[in-house]
C-alpha cells in the first residue's frame, strides 16, 4: 500500500536522506527556502489598502466640499451673525443669514422626539435584557428591525397625512396648522427607538449575572435590580445610546422636510411649524443654486454647521461606548 | 553556524539546566541555544536539541513549559503571533530556517503541522488534499493519484475512497484528525509536528493514530507534543522533558529544557530528579 | 425602620414567602412591568397604525396604471415607473460600485493591516464616524463632487449612485468584517501551515466561508440605500423626469423621490399615489430583508 512512488516523481524525499543539500560541484547550494516570486500579491496587497483608503479620502473629501463653500460664505456673512442672528431670509431682496431659526426648529423636532424614544426605546431594551423569556426576543426584535426598516418617506408622508391632518388636527382638536413640529418630532421619535433600544439592550447585557444574582439574593425584586443596579451599571452605554439618538434625530431629513414646515421662524411651541436645518437643505436644493453663488454657499454653511453638531455628538457617543465596553 | 554536511553523530552541548545522554545518528533538524520571546515575556529558554531521521521525538511536561511554543517555532508558524521572536538558530539540513533570505511559507510546506483539533477545511475530502498542492505549485501528473496516495499513507482511504467529494465536515474526529494527517503529507514534507494530535479523540480513534504514527515514521521525520506520558512511551524513540522555571520577580513561566535522551533511558534511567518526579506521577 | 437583618431572620409571624407577599406581585413592580409592555405596544399600534394607512389610503390607485404609467399633471393619468426603474437602476449601480470596494477594505482590514499602524487606526476610526454621518452630507459631497468635474447635469445615474455608495460604504465595511472575524483561525492555521500564502489562504479559505454573512450585510446596506431620497435631492432629483432610465449618464428618479414628490402637491389624488407608491417601496423592501435573512439561515456557517 505503501508503494514507493518516489522514484517517479521529480520531487524526491531521498533529499531527506542525506545529511543535508549538496550540489554535485560541492558550491554552497542557493537556501532551501527560496520562496517562489510573487509580484501579483503585492499588487493585490496595493490593491485592498487603496480599497480601504476610501474611507479617508470620503472623509477628507466630505471636510474639503464643506469648508471650501462655506469659507466662500464667511467671507461675505459674519461668522457672528450666522450663528446667532434670528432672521434666515438667504433668498430675499434684503437677505438675513441668521441660522437660529433653523436650530430652534431642529432642537424641537430633536427634543420631542427623544421624548417618545428614550422612554420607549429603555422600555423595550430592559424588557429584552432583564425579563428575558425566549418567545419575547422573537416577536420584539423583528418589530424594532421594521421599524427600523421603514423609509424616512413614509415615515414623513405618515406625520404629515395622519398624525397632523387627522391624528392633531382632526381627533385632537388642537391649534395648529398643515405642519407641525410636534407631528415630526413624534414620528421621528418611533423611528429613533430601535437605535435607543439596541445600544441600551447591549450596555445592560454586558452587565454580569452575577450583580443581578446578588441583588436578588438580598430580596429585591425585578423592577428594583433593573432600576437600581442594572440601570447605573450600564448608565455610561445608555447615555450613548441616547446621544446616537440625538445624533440621528439633527440629521434626519425627509420626515422634517414633509411634515414640520418650511417655514425658517424661531420655534416656540411643538404646534409650531419650522424649518429645520436638514429641510433647509433638501428645499434649497429643490431650487436653482448656481456654484460659486452665495445661495450655493449658504447651503454648504449650513452643512458644515450640521456636520460638525453631529460629529461632536458622535464623539461623545463613541467615548462613552468604549467607556461601558471597557467597565467590563 | 554549523556547516557540517556529512553523517558523523553530533554531540549536544551540555546544558545548564540538566544532562543530556543521548546522541542523534542523523539529524535532520537541530535547535541551538533557542529563546523563544512573546514581546518582553520568556516562553522558552535555551533550548538545545536535534531531531533524528525517520525517528519519533516526543516533547513531554506539564502544561504551560513552552513545548506548544517550540513546536510552533520549528515550522515558522509562531511568525503569525503578535511580538513572537526567535533567539537562536533552528538548523533544517544545516539551514537556519529563521536566517536571511528564507521564505516562511517555504519552511511550511516542508515542515509540516497537525493540530490539536482537527480542523478540515469546510470543502470535500478531495479538495482538502489537493489544496496543498494546488496552492504551493506543485507540478502534479495526477492530482487523482496524489489524494488517493496521501489518504492511503494516512490509513483512510478504504474509508472515504466512495465518498471523496462529500464535505470533510462530516466525517468522525479520529477520521478527521486522519484527513488532516493526509492533507499535512500531500505536500510531501520531510518533518509532521504533531501538537497533542490525539488529545480530542477517544482511546480507539487515539490507538489508530499512534499506529499510524509509527507507519509514517518509515517515510517522515515526526516530533510530538504530548501531554500523555504513556503515549510518549509508546510512540516516541527520543523524548525530551519540559518543565517550567518560575521567575521569582514576576512569577512569570518560563520553559526549560530539562533532558533528553532515548525514550527508554527517560523512562527507565532518568538523569535528573525532576523528570523521574514527573514520571513517577510525584507532580504534573 | 425595616433593616437588611429583618428581611433575612424570619419572624415566627411572617411567612417566608407565599404567593401573596411575593415582592413581584405588590403595586410597583406590576406597573413597571405594565409600563414596559405599554413601551412595546405603542411601538406595535404605531406600526400598525402606518401600514393600515398607507394602505387604505394607496389601496384605490394600486393597479396596473401605478406601474406602467409616468408622472403627469393629474394624478388619474399618473404612474411611477420611471421611479420603479430608477431605483433599480441606481441601487443596481449602486451594488457594483460599493460591494467591491468595501469588501476589499475590510479583507485589508481583518487580514493584511498591521493593527499599530497609525494608517489603519484612522481608517478603522473614519469608518466608525463615516456610519453616523447624516445622508443629505453624502449628497452635498457628491454636489461637490460632481460640480468639481464640471457635471452639469447632475441628475444622472451615476451621480445618485455615487452618494448612495458612499453613505453605505461603512456599512458593508462593518459586515464583511463581521463575515470575515467569524470565520475560526484553525482554518487559517491550517492553510497556512501547508504553506500557503496569506492571500491564498483568505481567497481559496475565509473569502468562500464568509460570503454568506456579506451577502446578507449587503443586501441590508442596499435596502437601506433604496430607501434614502435626501442625498439625491441635492443632485436635482425633483426635475419632472417622465421616460425609462437608458444608461449610467441618464436622468433619474427613485421611489422614495416620488413619494416625496407626491406627498408635497396639493390635490388629495397624489396623496394616493405616494401612499400607492409606498406601498410598492415597501413590499421591495420586504423582499429584499426576506432574502438576506433567507441567506442568513440556509447558508451561514455554524462553527
Amino acid at each position: 500500500m505503501l508503494a514507493d512512488t518516489t522514484a517517479s516523481k521529480p520531487e524526491a524525499l531521498t533529499t531527506a536522506s542525506t545529511g543535508g543539500p549538496t550540489t554535485p560541484s560541492g558550491h554552497p547550494p542557493r537556501s532551501l527556502f527560496a520562496g517562489r516570486a510573487r509580484p501579483g500579491e503585492a499588487v493585490i496587497k496595493l490593491v485592498l489598502r487603496l480599497a480601504a483608503a476610501v474611507a479617508i479620502v470620503t472623509t477628507i473629501g466630505i471636510l474639503i466640499a464643506l469648508l471650501v463653500p462655506a469659507i466662500g460664505f464667511f467671507r461675505e456673512v459674519p461668522v457672528f451673525e450666522f450663528l446667532f442672528g434670528d432672521r434666515w431670509a438667504p433668498r430675499f431682496a434684503d437677505a438675513s443669514f441668521g441660522v437660529l431659526p433653523l436650530v430652534t426648529a431642529t432642537a424641537w423636532t430633536t427634543a420631542i422626539a427623544l421624548l417618545v424614544a428614550v422612554p420607549l426605546g429603555l422600555g423595550a431594551a430592559i424588557l429584552l435584557s432583564e425579563y428575558a423569556r425566549p418567545g419575547l426576543r422573537k416577536v420584539l426584535k423583528p418589530i424594532l428591525e421594521i421599524l427600523a426598516g421603514v423609509p424616512t418617506v413614509v415615515y414623513g408622508f405618515f406625520a404629515l397625512q395622519f398624525i397632523q391632518a387627522t391624528v392633531l388636527r382632526e381627533w385632537l382638536q388642537l391649534d395648529t396648522g398643515a405642519f407641525s413640529v410636534l407631528a415630526a418630532g413624534l414620528v421621528m421619535g418611533i423611528m429613533i427607538i430601535p437605535t435607543v433600544a439596541s445600544i441600551s439592550e447591549d450596555a445592560m447585557s454586558a452587565v454580569p449575572m452575577s450583580l443581578r444574582q446578588g441583588s436578588a439574593a438580598l430580596g429585591a425584586n425585578r423592577m428594583q435590580t433593573s432600576l437600581r443596579v442594572v440601570f447605573p451599571a450600564a448608565l455610561s452605554g445608555i447615555m450613548a445610546a441616547v446621544v446616537l439618538g440625538i445624533s440621528r434625530a439633527v440629521g434626519e431629513t425627509m420626515i422634517v422636510a414633509i411634515a414640520a414646515g418650511n417655514q425658517a421662524r424661531i420655534v416656540t411651541g411643538p404646534l409650531e411649524q419650522g424649518q429645520t436645518m436638514t429641510g433647509f437643505i433638501a428645499n434649497a436644493a429643490l431650487g436653482d443654486s448656481r456654484v460659486g453663488s452665495l445661495e450655493y454657499d449658504t447651503l454648504y454653511a449650513v452643512g458644515l454647521l450640521l456636520f460638525a453638531i453631529t460629529l461632536l455628538v458622535n464623539f461623545i457617543s463613541i467615548r462613552l461606548v468604549r467607556r461601558f465596553r471597557q467597565a467590563y | 553556524m554549523d556547516s557540517t554536511h556529512d553523517d558523523a553523530p553530533v554531540h549536544l552541548h551540555p546544558i545548564h539546566t540538566g544532562q543530556v545522554s543521548a546522541t542523534v545518528a542523523r539529524p535532520i533538524m537541530r535547535v541551538e541555544n533557542v529563546d523563544v520571546y512573546y514581546g518582553d515575556f520568556r516562553a522558552v529558554t535555551e533550548v538545545n536539541l536535534e531531531f533524528g531521521l525517520h525517528e519519533i521525538t516526543a516533547l513531554i511536561g506539564p502544561s504551560g513549559c513552552g513545548k506548544s511554543t517550540l513546536l510552533r517555532s520549528l515550522n515558522r508558524m509562531n511568525d503569525l503571533i503578535d511580538g513572537a521572536r526567535v533567539d537562536g538558530q533552528i538548523l533544517f539540513h544545516g539551514e537556519n530556517i529563521y536566517g536571511k533570505g528564507v521564505d516562511p511559507i517555504e519552511v511550511r510546506r516542508r515542515i509540516g503541522m497537525v493540530f490539536q483539533k482537527p480542523n478540515p477545511f469546510p470543502k470535500s475530502i478531495y479538495d482538502n488534499i489537493a489544496y496543498g498542492p494546488r496552492v504551493t505549485g506543485m507540478k502534479v501528473e495526477s492530482m487523482d493519484d496524489l489524494v488517493e496516495e496521501s489518504l492511503t499513507r494516512a490509513a483512510l482511504w478504504d474509508e472515504v475512497k466512495d465518498k471523496l467529494k462529500q464535505s470533510a465536515i462530516g466525517l468522525s474526529g479520529g477520521q478527521q484528525q486522519r484527513l488532516c494527517i493526509a492533507r499535512a503529507i500531500s505536500v510531501r514534507p520531510d518533518v509532521i509536528l504533531m501538537d497533542e494530535p490525539c488529545a480530542s479523540l477517544d482511546p480507539i480513534a487515539t490507538m489508530r493514530i499512534e499506529d499510524l504514527m509509527q507507519e509514517l515514521s518509515k517515510q517522515y521525520t515526526i516530533v510530538i507534543v504530548t501531554h500523555n506520558m504513556q503515549q510518549a512511551a509508546r510512540v516516541a524513540d527520543r523524548t525530551a522533558f519540559f518543565t517550567a522555571q518560575v521567575s521569582e520577580g514576576t512569577g512569570a513561566r518560563t520553559g526549560v529544557l530539562v533532558e533528553y535522551g532515548t525514550t527508554t533511558q527517560i523512562f527507565e534511567d532518568p538523569n535528573d530528579q525532576r523528570t523521574e518526579d514527573y514520571i513517577s506521577g510525584r507532580f504534573g | 425602620m425595616h433593616t437588611l437583618q429583618d428581611s433575612l431572620t424570619p419572624s415566627p409571624t411572617m411567612p417566608l414567602s407565599t404567593g401573596e407577599t411575593s415582592r413581584e406581585r405588590r403595586p410597583a413592580p406590576l406597573i413597571f412591568l405594565i409600563l414596559l409592555w405599554l413601551s412595546l405596544l405603542i411601538a406595535v399600534v404605531f406600526l400598525l397604525t402606518l401600514i393600515v394607512n398607507i394602505v387604505l389610503e394607496g389601496g384605490s390607485r394600486f393597479g396596473a396604471q401605478l406601474f406602467t404609467e409616468y408622472p403627469a399633471s393629474s394624478p388619474d393619468r399618473a404612474g411611477a415607473r420611471p421611479a420603479i426603474l430608477g431605483s433599480i437602476w441606481v441601487i443596481g449601480v449602486t451594488a457594483v460600485l460599493t460591494i467591491p470596494v468595501g469588501v476589499a477594505a475590510a479583507v485589508h482590514l481583518e487580514e493584511f493591516a498591521d493593527k499599530h499602524h497609525w494608517f489603519n487606526r484612522a481608517i478603522e476610526l473614519n469608518v466608525q464616524n463615516l456610519a453616523a454621518v447624516p445622508s443629505i452630507v453624502y449628497g452635498l459631497l457628491a454636489l461637490a463632487f460632481l460640480s468639481l468635474l464640471g457635471v452639469r447635469d447632475k441628475n444622472i445615474v451615476i451621480g445618485g449612485a455615487l452618494a448612495l455608495s458612499l453613505l453605505i460604504l461603512p456599512v458593508i465595511i462593518i459586515a464583511t468584517r463581521e463575515a470575515i472575524r467569524a470565520v475560526p483561525s484553525e482554518i487559517r492555521d491550517g492553510s497556512l501551515a501547508l504553506g500557503a500564502t496569506k492571500w491564498q489562504t483568505t481567497w481559496r479559505q475565509v473569502l468562500p466561508a464568509s460570503v454568506p454573512g456579506i451577502a446578507t450585510g449587503s443586501i441590508i446596506a442596499l435596502s437601506r440605500a433604496l430607501g434614502e431620497a435626501a442625498p439625491l435631492l441635492l443632485l436635482g432629483a425633483l426635475v419632472f423626469v417622465s421616460f425609462d432610465p437608458n444608461g449610467l449618464l441618464s436622468g433619474f428618479t427613485t421611489l422614495p423621490i416620488q413619494i416625496f414628490n407626491w406627498t408635497g402637491r396639493p390635490q388629495e389624488g397624489f396623496h394616493e399615489l405616494a401612499a400607492a407608491a409606498s406601498i410598492i417601496l415597501l413590499g421591495l423592501l420586504l423582499l429584499m430583508n426576506g432574502l438576506a435573512i433567507f441567506i442568513r439561515n440556509r447558508y451561514q456557517k455554524r462553527w
